[in-house]
């Protein structure tokens, strides 16, 4: 074996050098592939209540979690380094766990040290996560004229949790224990957070006796649609009250979800601020005729 | 004034300057003079050291306490839900005061180029907290990452003892470039972009929230330490070091050197994690009778220890050296 040649300490510190400027480059590179994934838009994510524009949302988080920390329903999860400069960044996949607003304060938005959620938004009603949008017309069990009966979600190992007031105010309770008897399926608009507010308001009963928690527009109801073959059918139809909290979208029974949320990644301060995408809006008045 | 430049420029990662000797006083070049000239006192030192015992020492093992303490405290706050420290390293609330990792801050306000009041808040009060304890505290004391990197420097050295790896140093200056390039590319491309790679943030949420793909990374930067380059990312990358470096170099509370008592055994340089601080302790090169240790000290407290002769010790200003 032939022994490696001296290298003078000139050498030696040129090389150190080199070495160095390589390391520099080198995780400047590394870091920068960071962009991959939010540039190729390979990830889209439901963001929690109050975020920012994706763009700001992104700059504005400090990675912390504390949001996290707080949600009582555990809505919220952080990403991956797969999501490039996403990484530590909170999400709400909403299949599994969507935000049903449980904790009426807005405790994420709250709890962000940097206003990543932003603090103007304040009650449910206010929030522009995204929007709602019946995706499968055809699994859609109202549509097809089917009433429910059972436990929604019961058969898929299913964990999530949604606030039940009739069996507590306080304490979620898990979503596949509770039973449903339905002569047309409306989960979708009897479980929507917005509509529990807005019929509570419209009872006189507004949550924690706080008008303001009442939802200026209603989010989703059903509609009759006429069929020639006499079977009574209905069609959910989202209204400019939904926030796009996936709730709809958590409790649908069916296999697929039929209804899905569209993630607004304009949302802005307020929804008052923020006008849902036209076609969107135009997607579902087609449906409607 | 002059320590206190040459501190910066040695965390910047220039060499230690030789000192000028001519400038030094009468009383220190007379001491200087006066070493190695008690050899019975020298021989007893050395027979002292042969006997010491050589296991975990008792600044190391209260470093690491309180590091896993820290750390624990946060996973437990959440995983137990009992609030007291709530959050991750790069923002947390302590018992409900915001606290805010320096150099996290930085890059969110540099990105979202907007100050936000509760960040504010948190970034002072640590601020106020890094720069009482000084130097790189944060680093040796609280990141999870400095923890497992010291075990794989055990290993590397370890390695490299059985000629299995070799330490390929670099300029410690790429710090400094470091630092550099993430805070333009936070202000350029509007994310926080170091974030990304952080291996302290990564760790701190992966010990929280539970592990992900992004300990690949933290894996690959210890593989790289291993059987590379030693210590490679706190030594020469880390932006969070150079960060709490500048905040404690202004610092009451350090690691002072004192010449009277020194004997050059050279034992503290042989422990040290940051040995260019410690230039000052070779035979002369001390430019005062007591020399404060610079910016890029963790403060863990091993030389104090280990020195024969009591010639470093933990001083706060003000109150002295009573700690």
């Amino acid at each position: 074996m032939m022994a490696k040649p001296k290298l003078s300490r000139k050498q030696k510190e040129r090389r150190k050098f080199i070495r160095s400027i390589v390391y520099t480059v080198g995780m400047t590179g590394v870091a920068l592939l960071g962009y991959v994934p939010v540039l190729g838009q390979w990830t889209k994510r439901l963001r929690p209540p109050g975020a920012l524009s994706e763009k700001e949302f992104l700059s504005s988080c400090i990675k912390c979690g504390q949001c996290v920390q707080v949600c009582p329903v555990e809505a919220i999860k952080l990403a991956d380094i797969d999501e490039g400069f996403g990484n530590g960044s909170p999400y709400i996949d909403a299949r599994k766990q969507a935000c049903d607003f449980s904790c009426d304060g807005l405790q994420c938005v709250l709890a962000c040290p940097t206003g990543s959620l932003t603090h103007h938004v304040n009650y449910p009603a206010q929030v522009n996560m995204g929007i709602a949008r019946l995706d499968k017309l055809k699994i859609c069990l109202a549509v097809s004229g089917q009433g429910f009966k059972g436990a929604t979600r019961s058969r898929e190992n299913f964990t999530g949790i949604l606030r039940f007031e009739a069996v507590s105010r306080w304490e979620p309770v898990a979503l596949a224990e509770q039973e449903f008897d339905l002569e047309i399926c409306d989960l979708c608009v009897r479980l929507c957070p917005i509509e529990i507010r807005a019929n509570q308001c419209d009872a006189g009963t507004p949550p924690a006796g706080d008008e303001s928690q009442c939802p200026p527009e209603r989010a989703i109801r059903l509609i009759e649609i006429t069929s020639d073959d006499g079977v009574r059918r209905m069609q959910p139809e989202v209204l400019d009250g939904c926030v796009g909290c996936g709730v709809c979208e958590m409790v649908c029974p069916t296999g697929e979800p039929a209804i899905v949320v569209d993630i607004n990644e304009n949302r802005g301060i307020g929804r008052n601020d923020w006008e849902p995408d036209a076609s969107k809006v135009k997607a579902v008045k087609e449906l409607q005729s | 004034m002059s320590g206190f430049v040459e501190s910066l420029r040695v965390l910047f990662g220039k060499a230690p300057a030789r000192p000028d000797k001519n400038k030094f006083s009468d009383e220190v070049r007379e001491m200087h003079k006066n070493k190695k000239n008690d050899p019975v006192r020298i021989a007893a030192i050395h027979e002292e050291l042969a006997a010491a015992e050589k296991g975990p020492q008792k600044w190391r093992r209260r470093r690491w306490t309180v590091l896993i303490v820290i750390n624990l405290l946060f996973v437990l706050s959440y995983q137990l839900d009992i609030s007291v420290l709530e959050g991750a390293l790069t923002g947390s609330r302590f018992v409900g005061f915001h606290m805010a990792d320096l150099n996290s801050a930085l890059q969110v306000m540099l990105a979202y180029k907007h100050i936000v009041l509760n960040l504010v808040i948190g970034t002072v009060t640590v601020f106020i907290m890094w720069w009482l304890l000084g130097g790189r505290t944060f680093c040796s004391w609280v990141c999870p990452y400095h923890l497992i990197a010291e075990w794989a420097e055990m290993l590397h050295l370890y390695l490299a003892k059985k000629g299995l790896a070799t330490d390929h140093p670099f300029d410690r200056r790429t710090r400094t470039w470091f630092w550099i390039i993430f805070v333009i590319l936070a202000v350029v491309t509007g994310y926080t972009v170091y974030e990304t790679v952080s291996p302290t943030g990564i760790l701190s949420r992966a010990l929280i929230y539970g592990p992900g793909l992004a300990l690949i990374w933290v894996a690959l930067l210890l593989l790289f330490e291993i059987f590379y380059s030693r210590r490679a990312w706190c030594r020469y990358g880390c932006p969070i070091g150079l960060t709490y470096g500048l905040v404690g170099a202004i610092s009451p509370f350090k690691v002072q050197y004192h010449l009277k008592d020194c004997l050059h055994e050279g034992e503290c340089r042989k422990v040290c994690m940051v040995p260019h601080v410690l230039e000052t302790v070779i035979k002369g090169k001390a430019n005062g009778l007591d020399v404060d240790i610079g910016a890029d000290c963790t403060r863990c407290g091993r030389c104090v220890e280990v020195c024969p002769t009591e010639s470093l010790t933990f001083l706060f200003k003000g109150i002295g050296d009573k700690l």
